[in-house]
């Protein structure tokens, strides 16, 4: 039975990504870990959680987006301004608590950003649904550059394009966060990856689950079986909003100062990467090009200046292999096994 | 009143580059219907190749235009044929991780030949400049020569699109691949030939670009590519006359909005003036409403 | 002229409609009508693809809606669903009427549909297609989906047998976890009627349900399309350019040329309908 089948999976990818951690832990606890690869364990949290939740709208709901890194940046600050209230208002000393409330923030507010723009953005298609994905990325990074907050006890302040705040700064215009405390934590960091994978996978064997993917594989048929299709895009891309909200705040919670120009497109654009390179709707090819790729540039540090260069080589060999005809039959025959008709029809955001 | 003017100006002219790389995006998505996210790189090839054929071979403006021109129009087509011709079966997806591949590639590549320090690019036509209210008003020869290029590149387009063979098979091409390939067309010659002529107007419009804003980093084409592409969807992507009135808009609304918005602000401006025109156009200005056949 | 102004008069008083109507069977005389078009029509930029179409379809009625290439079939039922918003006239489905209704509502009303150019949700499994059917069937909201709340469990549980009860109409319970997209052609359009009727509707509209198919595969679908309107009690409608099938099970056929209804009727009325058969075969020459 099919209940049972998708159950076991999950509880599979639970097992593998315990065991990940329980040995990455016992690395950084034996001192076998190299500093800078410890360095990397957060952010590589962050970063396959933004897969993860990017995959659920570019490969389950099928739409292009290029704006990811919005959340993410929504989430850094807003995580970081309640984590610095909570601690000058409430006094919370705490820091996981502290950490998974202003995650907690983070995703609630990324949330509520992407219900403002999936209103405008889900009523188009294709490429303009995705430049103008584009362009929200943009006007977020943009408005957050322009935005002031500060502590004045236990006040929180906020000014917009003026740094006259009084007292302590935390949102410091286009400076970004400052004097935060580091307060994420590697276990944190891999128990949001176990909330995320616990959400997206639920939420596509479930009833809302098959109904975004109906949108997607052909959404005049979805609407003539009686599903709303812009309900369940927005399901899709408001869920995935909060995730990189939640993303975002253990980002924004891993350094002491953030600035919004870190979440540029090109940060968007990363993260398309791993999802496209990890296999578009495959969570677990999400899951494993988000680790590697983030490693990746630390690994080719012996070539230094051709590290980019490298990569860009890469990635491009990859898209031209990947999409061989020759290659991918022989791939598929290989590894899924599949009849080589199985394969006609593929791919997500490409209707 | 007259610092509107002199905004106004700033803007027509910032936007006829806008214009000239919109309407080079807006021929190859016509055409190959892609992202093509390496388009503003070649901006920035061509105004490098522009630089150093002045600086190092100190060669005339226009000599150094067209060796420009002439190394983005070879580059454009490498680029499709080495990278975008075996995808042509591919996903969106896939071309469009491939063309931001080939745009770190350039980017990076330029790093390594000319350094991140930022070079200083020389004004290419000071042929002085035209006074208006008691020297308030300033109109460089630069915005003039910038805004007569984009009107005629634009008309020199319409008429080839229009009256000649090749513009013929390649508007065949964009409407349907498969029947105009039926009709003898030789499809990846015209798609080749779509890339030459979309660099060309970027090595163009690098070498005005940074005329006018003269400094010249391995980044620089990166947000006028950006810009210019949404220029392209604001007026209508596949529309030429589209992407001239889409990047002017652009450039006059950008300035505007920098001058008495906010500074900051400025490139928000214009991406949500974008999303307001296409939620009540959801095809662009001057595009064409596409309906599916059920 | 005068056919067209006693339709008239029944429409609006809601009379019983004559026999000598023949479109539809006498057993449903006393029940409302399923479908009542008035007066349809669209335009595309000044071409009226479909005008003035008036058509009753009974409660359990088998109807057929035939016609040349480009008459403008599909195009009926995309009005009829609400894919095209009609430029003219009014549909009720039920005595109730779909103006300003979208293809969602439409289907919520109980029109579902297959379509001509297969429209299956490829890369899913077959049962995954028929329990998109049941989406409205089936109540529970993301958060019991997401968190497995005792009602997922016991809904989807329940989905799971509707769903191959279903799919066993056509013996195709075993295929339950096959990709939709790798099926053989008569199979998808086997699985697009059991989907379509997975929505449970109270009109089926088939959208040339036989084509591709071989003489055998067509005798059997004309058993399945009289044993879906059995045993669900629901109206059928269907475009089709078999004549057996159609003249075999329709008990009302509608004739459509160039987007106007050119004959109604029974079968035997229809293959006997000079008009009709000119619009097929062209008209006569002389000598």
């Amino acid at each position: 039975m099919k209940l049972k089948k998708s159950t076991i999976n999950n509880i599979i990818s639970y097992g593998i990504v315990i065991v990940a951690f329980i040995i990455c832990q016992s690395m950084i606890a034996s001192g076998s870990m190299t500093r800078s690869l410890k360095g990397q364990m957060i952010p590589i949290c962050v970063y396959i959680v933004m897969a993860v939740s990017l995959n659920l709208v570019v490969g389950i709901s099928g739409e292009l987006s290029l704006g990811h890194a919005g959340f993410m940046c929504v989430g850094a600050f807003s995580g970081a301004i309640v984590s610095s209230w909570l601690l000058a208002a409430l006094n919370m000393e705490n820091e996981i608590l502290r950490l998974v409330l202003s995650m907690l923030a983070g995703g609630v507010l990324a949330g509520i950003a992407g219900v403002l723009i999936g209103i405008p953005v889900l009523r188009l298609r294709g490429d303009y649904l995705a430049i103008v994905t584009l362009a929200f990325g943009e006007i977020i990074r943009n408005v957050l550059n322009c935005l002031y907050f500060s502590l004045d006890g236990k006040r929180l302040c906020v000014a917009f394009n003026s740094p006259n705040v009084p007292g302590t700064v935390v949102v410091n215009g286009p400076a970004g966060t400052a004097g935060i405390q580091k307060i994420a934590s590697f276990p944190v960091g891999f128990a949001l990856i176990l909330f995320t994978l616990f959400v997206v996978m639920n939420l596509i064997n479930s009833r809302s689950g098959r109904a975004i993917m109906a949108t997607r594989d052909n959404r005049i048929a979805a609407e003539a079986m009686g599903i709303n299709v812009t309900k369940y895009k927005m399901m899709a891309f408001v869920t995935s909003a909060v995730l990189a909200g939640m993303a975002g705040a253990l980002y924004g919670l891993n350094f002491s100062t953030v600035a919004a120009s870190k979440f540029k497109f090109d940060t968007s654009i990363l993260v398309l990467v791993f999802v496209v390179l990890g296999g578009i709707g495959n969570i677990w090819g999400s899951i494993i090009a988000a680790a590697l790729l983030t490693v990746l540039p630390e690994l080719l540090r012996a070539f230094s200046d051709y590290r980019m260069l490298a990569y860009a080589i890469v990635l491009i060999l990859v898209m031209l292999a990947t999409n061989n005809p020759f290659i991918r039959s022989l791939f598929d025959r290989l590894i899924h096994r599949r009849k080589p008709a199985a394969q006609a029809q593929r791919g997500g955001a490409s209707e | 009143m007259v610092s509107f003017l002199r905004f106004l100006i700033n803007g027509i002219s910032l936007g006829s580059v806008y214009a000239i790389i919109a309407l080079g995006y807006t021929m190859v998505y016509g055409i190959a219907k892609m992202l093509n996210f390496a388009h503003g790189d070649i901006i920035m090839v061509g105004a490098y190749i522009a630089f150093c054929a002045m600086a190092y071979l100190s060669l005339p403006p226009m000599l150094a235009l067209l060796c420009a021109m002439a190394v983005c129009t070879v580059l454009g087509i490498v680029i499709e044929g080495l990278a975008y011709r075996p995808l042509r079966q591919a996903t969106k997806l896939a071309v469009l991780i491939t063309a931001i591949g080939v745009s770190y590639l350039l980017q990076n590549t330029a790093l390594l030949i000319w350094s991140s320090n930022p070079k200083v690019f020389p004004t290419l036509f000071d042929l002085g400049s035209i006074r208006l209210f008691d020297g308030n008003l300033v109109i460089t020869s630069q915005s003039i020569i910038t805004i007569a290029a984009n009107i005629v590149i634009m008309l020199a387009l319409t008429l080839f699109t229009g009256r000649t063979k090749m513009g013929k098979a390649m508007r065949a091409v964009s409407e349907d691949k498969g029947a105009a390939e039926l009709m003898g067309i030789n499809v990846n010659r015209t798609i080749s030939v779509t890339f030459a002529i979309g660099s060309a107007l970027a090595a163009i419009a690098g070498v005005l670009l940074c005329s006018t804003y003269p400094t010249l980093q391995p980044t620089t084409g990166a947000m006028p590519g950006i810009k210019a592409f949404t220029a392209a969807v604001f007026g209508g992507i596949g529309s030429i006359p589209g992407a001239m009135i889409g990047g002017l808009l652009l450039g006059v609304i950008e300035i505007l909005g920098k001058a008495y918005i906010s500074t900051e602000l400025g490139d928000a401006i214009v991406f949500a003036v974008l999303i307001i025109v296409l939620l009540f156009k959801p095809a662009g200005l001057l595009g064409k409403p596409m309906r599916e056949k059920v | 002229m005068s056919e067209n102004s006693t339709k008239k008069r029944m429409l609006d008083t809601k009379m019983v409609p004559a026999p000598s109507h023949g479109i539809i069977p006498e057993r449903d005389y006393y029940s409302t009508p399923v479908l009542e078009a008035r007066h349809l029509g669209i335009e595309f930029g000044g071409l009226k693809a479909v005008d003035d179409f008036n058509l009753i379809i009974g409660k359990t009625e088998i109807a057929g809606l035939i016609g040349p290439n480009g008459a403008g079939k599909t195009t009926v039922f995309n009005l009829l669903t609400k894919v095209y918003q009609p430029t003219m006239g009014t549909i009720m489905v039920n005595g109730k009427d779909t103006a300003g209704m979208n293809t969602v509502q439409a289907n919520k009303l109980g029109i579902a549909r297959t379509f001509q150019n297969i429209r299956l949700f490829g890369n899913m499994t077959v049962e995954d297609n028929v329990r998109i059917g049941l989406h409205n069937q089936v109540k529970y909201g993301m958060f019991t989906g997401i968190f497995r709340m005792p009602a997922y469990w016991k809904q989807e549980k329940r989905q799971h047998e509707q769903a191959l009860e279903l799919l066993s109409l056509f013996d195709m319970q075993d295929l339950a976890g096959a990709r939709a997209g790798s099926l053989p052609y008569g199979a998808q359009r086997r699985l697009e009627i059991v989907r379509a009727l997975a929505t449970h509707p109270c009109l089926l509209l088939l959208d040339e349900p036989a084509a591709g198919m071989n003489p055998h595969e067509t005798e059997e679908l004309m058993r399945n399309i009289i044993k879906i309107r059995d045993q669900f009690q629901i109206a059928v409608m269907l475009i089709e350019h078999d004549m057996n099938l159609v003249m075999g099970i329709c008990e009302g056929i509608c004739v459509l040329n160039y987007g106007r209804i050119i004959a109604k009727g029974t079968a035997d009325e229809i293959q006997a309908n000079p008009t009709v058969i000119e619009a097929y075969l062209g008209k006569k020459k002389e000598g």
